[in-house]
């Protein structure tokens, strides 16, 4: 809502230097947001005058028409002689009256005027167009052209009201009643504590039965409606240039008298009204819901398919307006062009706010008025409202009122609310005491009875009061947000962090400790992406969450895995020249569960049953946390310590390993084949829980052509890992190890196996094999060559073993080692290398 | 070992001569002052202190001595012993003095070479704000609570008193979750905040509730220098008997205290959201200026474009309604909340100036921020 300073001041007599500014801390104070304050003209300097167009020579020979005029200005030129200018704009001729900028004046946009040579002429000064004096749109599409009446010479600043403060208010949903200067203009009267001069305190005739006839057959859906008739309207009359002027700053178009007084009167008072072409009327005017099917071409000329539940306004012909959103073209006020119209049916009506909202959305249709009745009008102000718009109608127009008055009102009666006195200051933990209490809700408007239990009734034009709390903000925002105290709650002793949130700060920080750098990505995706994974037609990470309404249609659904977002990520730093990279991230995916149904809407007024809380769960897919890696170039870098190495699938799986350890999980690894990966470089990572092996996860080396697909670097590897699993997975509390202080004895072996035995089985076995005495094992060396023969592989370990108890003979250490290669031998086929 | 023998003379046992043993000591100070480095003193120390050195050949010899001449024995040749070691000592002293004089600076290394093997990672400062953040609550004792991102329409909407058809329920841009059919309502949206779990917590825990509640929302926002679909907020929220706006103000400020640092004041501006009811915006006065840039052309302030504060975000008391709806009796009970959005924090607390370098994962961007921020 666009407020200007100077159309406030005829409702509040604020002191004359308050500027725009000073109310707009006030108002911000109060609860208004006042976003910015216009400050129009501001950099406007005159002469600006008043000038009449004497002659138009026409110059030939130019790309466009171009007329060279003389235009008498009166005694603004110094000289009283007639002014030459040359002008572009057609809309204009001998006699006209329009607005003429001098040199030596500066227009809006730092614009200095002088006399300067143009189209082989010299125009001294210019004829200007609302749009160059900032004066908004005015619909003319050429230069001003003013009413008759005024002298040349004439200070149009003045005239055309060019200075001006605008108050630009983002007007929240609670409070419609600020769509409106009268709304404003109360909160600015109540910040200064001066009187208000309520506009819609009109004397207004009683109803009586001879006004146009209306119908209202669902009262619920329009509990008001008044009808007034004006007959006798001059169709050449024009908006006088303070009405055109106070729409303009308002941000409406001026268009033509009668829609011009309708729209001043909405912003005025906040009550939409519209006025129908009376000879355009077939019989009494109704209200209805609409019948399915039924058709309506609207004022913006869209033809509209009505919905059962769409209220609207009717004669006999059938719909003639949705109501409270916009009128049907059909009953529509004839423009001047058309030859105007010479009698009008006002309608001044309150509609139902749900109903308008749901037919605006439906239709896809935000108008001034569905924007105030969605918010809420005062339905006590149709009649005022109408009496105004009649009022100035006579004015403006020479009109004459009809006398019928035909209003239509269901039985309502006024909102109370009670309210403990003392409710105000337990909310606000302030001491304001009842007679604060009764004063402020007073200057709301409210009328106040009770002493210790207060009964508030509310005015008609805040419907969104109907709590004590909403009582209670008005007392304390009156009374000054900055002034509330600060104090401090003592919350009971708390516990910190959970495991899990622990588990996950642990895992961020340990990879980004091994060199990975943490990238957030958005976790919408396309199928596009998961085809480039190479993912197979019965894959679960194809089954995902859709949009119903996506940003992009090529990434309409969630991610169900993190790798997609992280390539991106990847992909963008090595096109930037970074390519040694390490990134990682930590968040939700999510996997349709398959039997979801449409999620319950429970009621408010109550606690939901456990049962209910259960079934809306069970509307949701599961959304599990995962962390991934992706690793491209360099994991070690080239420098003058030495050769660096490429990041490889062993980085991925370490990576793995990383992660779990924060979880006290010892990974499990595994050949695998799964999609994205290299089919001979792809780990699983497996984990025990509840004395069951459970896959965690996946690393390795990506798939050539999956590395293709995302435009990735050759050779990029990846991990993915679920943390939700391995926290379930995850040891208890860590039972500290006994620590022997006798000496270790270290005995390698070197054990030959077919290469497709994997190295872990071996450990495993060795393990085994070994016994208690073993302390630790370790592979110091793979090894292939020629004198092992094809298809073989040496592995050497280092085994340490130890006793608790004593210093181990070195029969006992062989014997335990013999023992370790036995095992091995016996479960993969072994052979001890140099035996 | 030879065995004590009676009968012999004390005299006859050669290597136990006084003038042998002043020999034997001679010998061995002259060996260690001839010694020119450290390895030369090791061998030196093998020949004279050794298990096979002469005089530890010559302590040997004591036992087979009468008991009458065995303790001028010992003495004499503890003596030459002491002194053998303590000249050692002196040289090894002096040859290490004089090595680290030589050796260590041959030894000298250019230390200003790089070292980035391995370059250093880092998290995302959205992460390790939110953190830091929740840091400051669980200091004060509030718990850190989480909940679905995908989350049904009753806890993202209805149960914070968003009306069906009401206006501020379609200013919130929702992403909507597509049912099996096209234009079947599924009821499930993407989180356009973190209230919901706020809503959650209500349902989990009995009063007193004190929770700061962290997470990814979205919003139907294009991507550009200010604004993202997918943001960060953190939410609090405290229920318990006598609760005020007074309470609400000053858990904000210690806040802010604990964020941007000491002194600083909040304000509070009337708003409207559903879930609150009073409701006010929060402003924090501008760290960097701390006000002086208001009215002060010579010295404009980037951070709060002169105006002295910083929009924080929403914040209020809990609606009642919204109390019954989670089954907690507003009578007894009452609430505060606050909410604000991550990025925007961490845009004028760290310069940011742009929304998508939060959003791309520039490395560039993220590694200055390390692991706390």
């Amino acid at each position: 809502m666009r407020a200007p300073l100077s159309w406030l001041r005829e409702y509040v007599d604020l002191p004359a230097d308050t500027t725009g500014r000073d109310v707009q801390a006030k108002l911000i104070d109060a609860g208004l947001e006042v976003e910015r304050v216009e400050q129009l003209g501001s950099d406007l300097t005159g002469p600006l005058v008043v000038g009449k167009v004497l002659t138009i020579e026409e110059l030939e020979g130019f790309r466009k028409p171009i007329r060279f005029c003389t235009v008498d200005v009166g005694m603004a030129n110094g000289t009283g002689e007639p002014q030459e200018i040359v002008c572009g704009a057609r809309n204009f001729t001998v006699g006209d009256k329009v607005v003429v900028v001098l040199p030596g004046a500066v227009l809006p946009g730092d614009f200095a005027i002088a006399a300067r040579k143009t189209y082989g002429k010299v125009s001294h000064g210019m004829i200007c167009s609302g749009e160059e004096l900032g004066m908004g749109d005015d619909g003319s599409h050429g230069i001003i052209v003013l009413p008759p009446e005024y002298e040349p010479g004439t200070d149009a600043i003045e005239l055309l009201q060019l200075r001006d403060e605008v108050l630009d208010i983002a007007v929240t949903p609670d409070r419609g009643y600020c769509l409106s200067m009268r709304g404003i203009a109360r909160e600015v009267a109540t910040a200064y504590g001066l009187p208000l001069r309520d506009p819609a305190l009109l004397d207004v005739p009683a109803p009586n039965p001879h006004g146009h006839p209306v119908q209202v057959s669902d009262p619920l859906g329009c509990d008001r409606f008044t009808a007034r008739t004006v007959t006798g309207l001059d169709p050449e009359a024009r908006s006088p240039i303070w009405l055109q002027r106070r729409l303009q700053k308002a941000g409406m178009r001026p268009v033509s008298l009668a829609v011009d007084v309708t729209n001043y009167v909405m912003l005025e008072l906040g009550q939409p009204l519209h006025a129908y072409d009376r000879s355009r009327l077939k019989g009494p005017i109704g209200v209805r819901r609409a019948e399915r099917g039924e058709k309506l071409t609207t004022l913006d000329g869209t033809k509209r398919v009505l919905d059962a539940e769409d209220l609207v306004i009717t004669d006999d012909n059938g719909p003639i307006g949705l109501a409270g959103v916009m009128g049907g073209a059909n009953t529509e006020i004839a423009g001047p062009e058309e030859g105007g119209s010479t009698e009008v049916v006002i309608e001044a009506a309150h509609f139902d706010p749900v109903s308008i909202a749901r037919t605006a959305r439906r239709h896809k249709l935000s108008s001034e008025a569905s924007k105030r009745f969605e918010r809420g009008v005062d339905p006590a102000a149709t009649s005022a409202a109408a009496q105004r718009t009649v009022d100035l109608l006579v004015l403006l127009a020479g009109g004459t009122p009809e006398a019928g008055v035909t209003e239509f009102a269901a039985p309502s009666a006024p909102r109370t609310i009670a309210m403990p006195a003392g409710h105000p200051d337990r909310v606000a933990g302030v001491d304001y005491g009842r007679e604060t209490v009764v004063r402020r809700l007073q200057q709301v408007g409210c009328d106040v009875y009770g002493q210790d239990e207060l009964i508030v009734t509310v005015p008609s034009w805040r419907p969104d009061l109907t709590d004590p709390n909403d009582l209670a903000e008005e007392v304390i925002r009156l009374e000054g947000y900055e002034n509330l105290p600060a104090t401090l709650p003592q919350p009971p002793a708390g516990r910190g962090l959970t495991e899990r949130q622990r588990l996950h700060r642990r895992v961020g920080r340990a990879l980004a400790g091994a060199g990975y750098t943490e990238a957030l990505n958005y976790p919408f995706i396309g199928d596009w992406a998961l085809d480039h994974l190479g993912l197979e037609a019965d894959d679960p990470r194809r089954l995902t969450v859709r949009l119903a309404n996506p940003l992009s249609e090529a990434e309409p659904s969630l991610r169900t895995t993190l790798l997609p977002g992280l390539f991106a990520a990847l992909r963008r730093n090595d096109s930037r020249g970074e390519h040694d990279l390490a990134l990682f991230e930590t968040g939700l995916v999510f996997h349709p569960t398959g039997d979801e149904r449409p999620a319950l809407r429970l009621p408010v007024d109550r606690r939901p049953t456990d049962q209910e809380i259960a079934e809306l769960d069970a509307a949701l897919p599961a959304q599990p946390r995962r962390a991934a890696v992706v690793l491209a170039g360099a994991r070690e870098r080239t420098g003058w310590w030495g050769q660096g190495r490429p990041a490889t699938w062993a980085d991925a799986v370490e990576a793995g390993r990383i992660v779990a350890r924060e979880a006290g999980v010892e990974l499990i690894v595994r050949q695998d084949q799964q999609a994205p990966f290299h089919p001979g470089r792809c780990a699983a990572l497996l984990a025990m829980a509840d004395g069951q092996e459970v896959l965690v996860g996946n690393a390795g080396e990506l798939h050539p052509r999956v590395v293709k697909a995302f435009g990735l670097p050759e050779r990029s590897c990846a991990m993915e890992i679920d943390l939700d699993r391995l926290e379930r997975a995850a040891g208890g509390v860590v039972e500290a190890p006994r620590i022997s202080t006798f000496p270790v004895a270290t005995q390698d072996v070197a054990l030959v196996v077919d290469a497709s035995v994997p190295a872990a089985e071996v450990e495993a076995a060795l393990r085994s094999g070994a016994g208690e005495l073993l302390e630790s094992l370790r592979l110091f060396d793979v090894f292939t060559g020629e004198q092992l023969g094809e298809g073989k592989k040496s592995l050497a370990y280092a085994l340490r073993f130890r006793a608790a108890d004593r210093t181990l003979t070195a029969e006992e250490a062989s014997a335990a080692r013999e023992s370790a290669v036995a095992t091995a031998v016996e479960r993969t086929g072994a052979v001890l290398r140099g035996a | 070992m030879s065995a004590p023998n009676k009968s012999y003379d004390p005299v006859e046992v050669e290597a136990l001569k006084p003038e042998e043993i002043e020999r034997m000591r001679n010998e061995a100070l002259a060996a260690f002052a001839a010694a020119a480095d450290l390895e030369a003193l090791r061998e030196a120390k093998a020949a004279h202190m050794g298990d096979r050195s002469p005089l530890a050949l010559a302590n040997r010899e004591i036992g087979a001595l009468p008991p009458q001449a065995k303790a001028e024995a010992g003495k004499r040749v503890g003596m030459a012993r002491g002194a053998v070691n303590k000249a050692f000592a002196a040289r090894q002293a002096e040859l290490e003095a004089e090595r680290d004089a030589r050796v260590l600076v041959e030894e000298a290394v250019d230390v200003t070479l790089p070292y980035d093997r391995v370059p250093a990672g880092a998290r995302h400062p959205l992460t390790t704000f939110c953190e830091r953040v929740e840091d400051v609550f669980t200091a004060m004792g509030y718990e850190v609570a989480e909940g679905p991102e995908v989350e049904a329409e009753w806890f993202n909407f209805d149960a914070l008193n968003f009306e069906p058809d009401h206006p501020a329920r379609a200013m919130q841009d929702t992403f909507f979750v597509a049912g099996d059919k096209p234009g079947r309502e599924t009821g499930v949206v993407l989180r356009t905040h973190t209230s919901p779990v706020q809503v959650r917590s209500m349902l989990d825990r009995e009063p007193p509730i004190y929770v700061v509640c962290p997470g990814r929302v979205y919003r139907t926002d294009e991507l550009d220098a200010t604004h993202t679909p997918v943001f960060h907020q953190v939410e609090l929220l405290a229920i318990d008997e006598g609760l005020t706006m007074a309470d609400l103000k000053g858990t904000i400020e210690h806040m802010v205290r604990s964020l941007f640092g000491e002194g600083l004041t909040t304000r509070l501006r009337p708003n409207y959201f559903p879930f609150t009811e009073p409701s006010a915006e929060l402003d924090m006065q501008c760290y960097v200026c701390r006000g002086a840039s208001v009215g002060n052309p010579e010295q404009p302030c980037r951070t709060c474009s002169s105006e002295g504060w910083i929009e924080l975000g929403g914040c209020g008391m809990v609606n009642p309604r919204v109390l019954v709806a989670a089954g907690i009796d507003p009578e007894k009970y009452s609430g505060f909340a606050f909410g604000f959005g991550i990025e925007r924090m961490l845009m004028f607390r760290h310069n940011v100036e742009d929304m998508r370098d939060m959003v791309e994962g520039d490395v560039r961007f993220t590694r200055p921020f390390g692991m706390e921020i």
